[in-house]
C-alpha cells in the first residue's frame, strides 16, 4: 500500500488513484482544474521520495529537478511526502554566520554566508534573510555550490523603506548569526543541451543571479554561446566589471555587454535598455535559453518580448520575486 | 475500416499539442482584438492553459465540463468577452494549424469543437 504524507498525515493511495483524488478526498484544498496532467494547476513537489516520470510531463527543466509533479496524473508506487507550491514550512531555518560585508558599488552590499548545517541549493535560486522572526526578505545566490565555499547575496540599499536592506547595510556586522530558509526558485541552470545559446538580462542586482548561474553554466561546460546584458541607468550602478571582463578572457563563448540607459555611454558600453540592446542584437530568439532578472517591469516586458522573438515558454527563466523592488 | 484514428491522434496527440502552443499563444499575444484579455497573467500558468485549451479543441482526453467553460470565462465575461472574441481565438487557431501544415479537413474539425463550446465560454 502506497502512502501519501501532506503536512505531517499520512493517506492511503487507492487502487487506481491519483494523489489528487486522494488528498482532495481527504478534505486537503489542493486547487486542479483540468485532471489530465495540462492545466499544471495542481502543481505540487515531493519532498521526500520521487514522483513517477509520468506525473512531471511539461513541466520546465527546473522544476523537474526539484521533484515538483502534477497530482491529477501521479499515481506513485511507492510512498511520497508532498507539499504545495506555497507550504512554506517546508524547509527548516538554518543558521548562518555573516563571514563579509563588502560593498560592490555604492549601495549593492556583498553579504557572505557560512552556513551551520550543509545546504544543497542551485546558483540563481534564492534564500530568505530574516532579521528577525517575521521579517525576512528574499535574495538571490550568487554564489555556485562547487566553486564557492559560502553563500553570496547582493542587497542593494533601497532608500528610504527598505528595512531589511537598511539593517544590512548599516547594522549587521561579521560574526554575527542569522536565520535563512531556502533555498527556494526555478531560476537556475540545468545540465543537458549544452549547445544551446544563452541570453541573459539583469539589471541592478539582478546581476547576482545571472553571475552564478553564468559561473555554473561554465563550470558545468556549456559550449554553447552565452551572452550577459547587464543594464543600469548610469556607471555608477554596474558592478563586478572587473570580474565579467576576466571571465570574457577566460571563455571564449563567453560575452559581456554591459549597458546604460541613461546617459552617453563611453567606449565598451552599450547605450539604452539593457533588453532594447539585448534584443536588438540576438533578434532572433528561436531555440535560445533565457535568464531574466531583476526590475520587475523590464522582467515582464522581456519576458514578452523574447517569447513573441522565437523562444519557448519552457526556454525562458525569470526570477519569481521582486529582487530589486523588495525592501 | 472498423476501427477509425480519433481527431486528436490523426493531428498527432500530445506532440501536435506541444508544437502549436507556443506559436498559438504567440498569435493570441500579436492579436489587438483579444490580447487584453490575456495581459497580467502569468505567461508561464497562461502558456499551459492554452495547452488545456489546445487539446480541448483537438479533440484529446480532457475532464472539462460545460460549466467548467462558463465558470472558467465568468471573469472574461464581465470584462466584455463576446462572439467576435471567440471567432477571433477560432481564426488563429486555424491559422495556427495552417502554419503547421494540417489538412483544412481536420482544422474544420477543430475549429467545430470550439464553436460547440462557444455558449458556455459567453455564459449564455
Ligand atoms: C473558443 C472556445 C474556447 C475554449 C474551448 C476555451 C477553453 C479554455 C480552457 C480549457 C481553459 C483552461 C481552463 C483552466 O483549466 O483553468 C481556458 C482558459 C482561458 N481562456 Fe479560453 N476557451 C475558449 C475561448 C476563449 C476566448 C474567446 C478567450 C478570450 C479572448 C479566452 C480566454 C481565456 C483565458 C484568459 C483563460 C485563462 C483564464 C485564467 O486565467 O484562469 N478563451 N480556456
Amino acid at each position: 500500500m502506497v502512502t501519501i504524507r501532506y503536512a505531517k498525515n499520512n493517506f492511503e493511495l487507492e487502487q487506481n488513484q491519483s494523489v489528487l483524488d486522494c488528498l482532495t478526498r481527504r478534505g486537503v484544498p489542493v486547487p486542479f482544474s483540468c485532471r489530465s496532467g495540462v492545466c499544471q494547476t495542481c502543481l505540487m513537489r515531493a519532498t521526500g521520495g520521487t514522483p513517477p516520470e509520468l506525473s512531471q510531463q511539461g513541466l520546465k527543466d527546473s522544476l523537474k529537478l526539484q521533484n515538483y509533479f502534477l497530482a491529477c496524473v501521479c499515481h506513485p508506487a511507492e510512498d511520497l511526502e508532498v507539499a504545495l507550491p506555497d507550504d512554506d514550512d517546508v524547509q527548516a531555518v538554518i543558521h548562518a554566520t555573516v563571514k563579509s560585508l563588502q560593498l560592490l558599488n555604492a549601495d549593492i552590499m556583498q553579504v557572505v554566508l557560512e552556513c551551520h548545517a550543509p545546504i544543497s541549493y542551485r546558483a540563481g535560486q534564492f534564500i530568505n534573510l530574516f532579521q528577525n522572526q517575521t521579517l525576512g526578505r528574499s535574495y538571490s545566490l550568487a554564489s555556485v555550490p562547487h566553486e564557492d565555499d559560502h553563500l553570496h547575496l547582493h542587497v542593494r540599499r533601497l532608500l528610504p523603506q527598505g528595512r531589511v536592506s537598511g539593517w544590512i547595510h548599516e547594522q549587521l556586522r561579521p560574526g554575527e548569526t542569522v536565520e535563512i530558509r531556502g533555498p527556494g526558485g526555478d531560476c537556475f541552470y540545468t545540465p543537458g543541451n549544452a549547445e544551446q545559446g544563452l541570453v541573459l538580462i539583469g539589471t541592478g542586482s539582478g546581476l547576482a543571479p545571472l553571475y552564478g548561474i553564468i559561473r555554473d553554466a561554465l563550470s558545468q561546460g556549456h559550449t554553447g554561446p552565452i551572452h550577459l546584458f547587464h543594464g543600469s541607468r548610469d556607471l555608477n550602478g554596474l558592478y563586478l566589471t572587473g570580474e565579467l571582463r576576466d571571465l570574457v578572457r577566460h571563455y571564449a563563448n563567453f560575452n559581456y555587454v554591459p549597458c546604460l540607459s541613461g546617459e552617453d555611454a563611453p567606449h565598451g558600453f552599450a547605450a539604452g535598455r539593457v533588453h532594447d540592446v539585448a534584443f536588438q542584437q540576438i533578434p532572433n530568439l528561436k531555440n535560445w535559453r533565457l535568464f531574466l532578472c531583476g526590475h520587475p517591469e523590464m522582467v515582464r516586458v522581456a519576458k514578452r518580448q523574447a517569447f513573441l522573438a522565437g523562444a519557448s515558454m519552457k526556454n525562458i527563466y525569470a526570477d519569481a520575486f521582486n529582487v530589486s523592488q523588495s525592501s | 475500416m472498423s476501427q477509425q484514428a480519433s481527431l486528436y491522434e490523426q493531428l498527432g496527440g500530445e506532440a501536435a499539442v506541444n508544437a502549436a502552443v507556443d506559436i498559438f499563444y504567440r498569435k493570441v499575444l500579436s492579436d489587438d482584438r483579444i490580447s487584453a484579455f490575456f495581459d497580467g497573467v502569468d505567461m508561464d500558468t497562461q502558456a499551459a492553459k492554452q495547452k488545456a485549451f489546445l487539446t480541448m479543441a483537438f479533440g484529446g482526453p480532457h475532464n472539462y465540463t460545460g460549466l467548467d467553460m462558463r465558470q472558467g470565462h465568468a471573469h472574461l465575461v464581465e470584462r466584455g468577452l463576446n462572439d467576435s472574441h471567440v471567432d477571433a481565438v477560432i481564426e488563429d487557431l486555424g491559422a495556427t494549424l495552417r502554419e503547421l501544415g494540417v489538412k483544412e479537413e481536420l482544422i474544420a474539425q477543430v475549429a467545430a469543437i470550439a464553436e460547440s463550446t462557444r455558449n458556455d465560454v459567453l455564459g449564455r
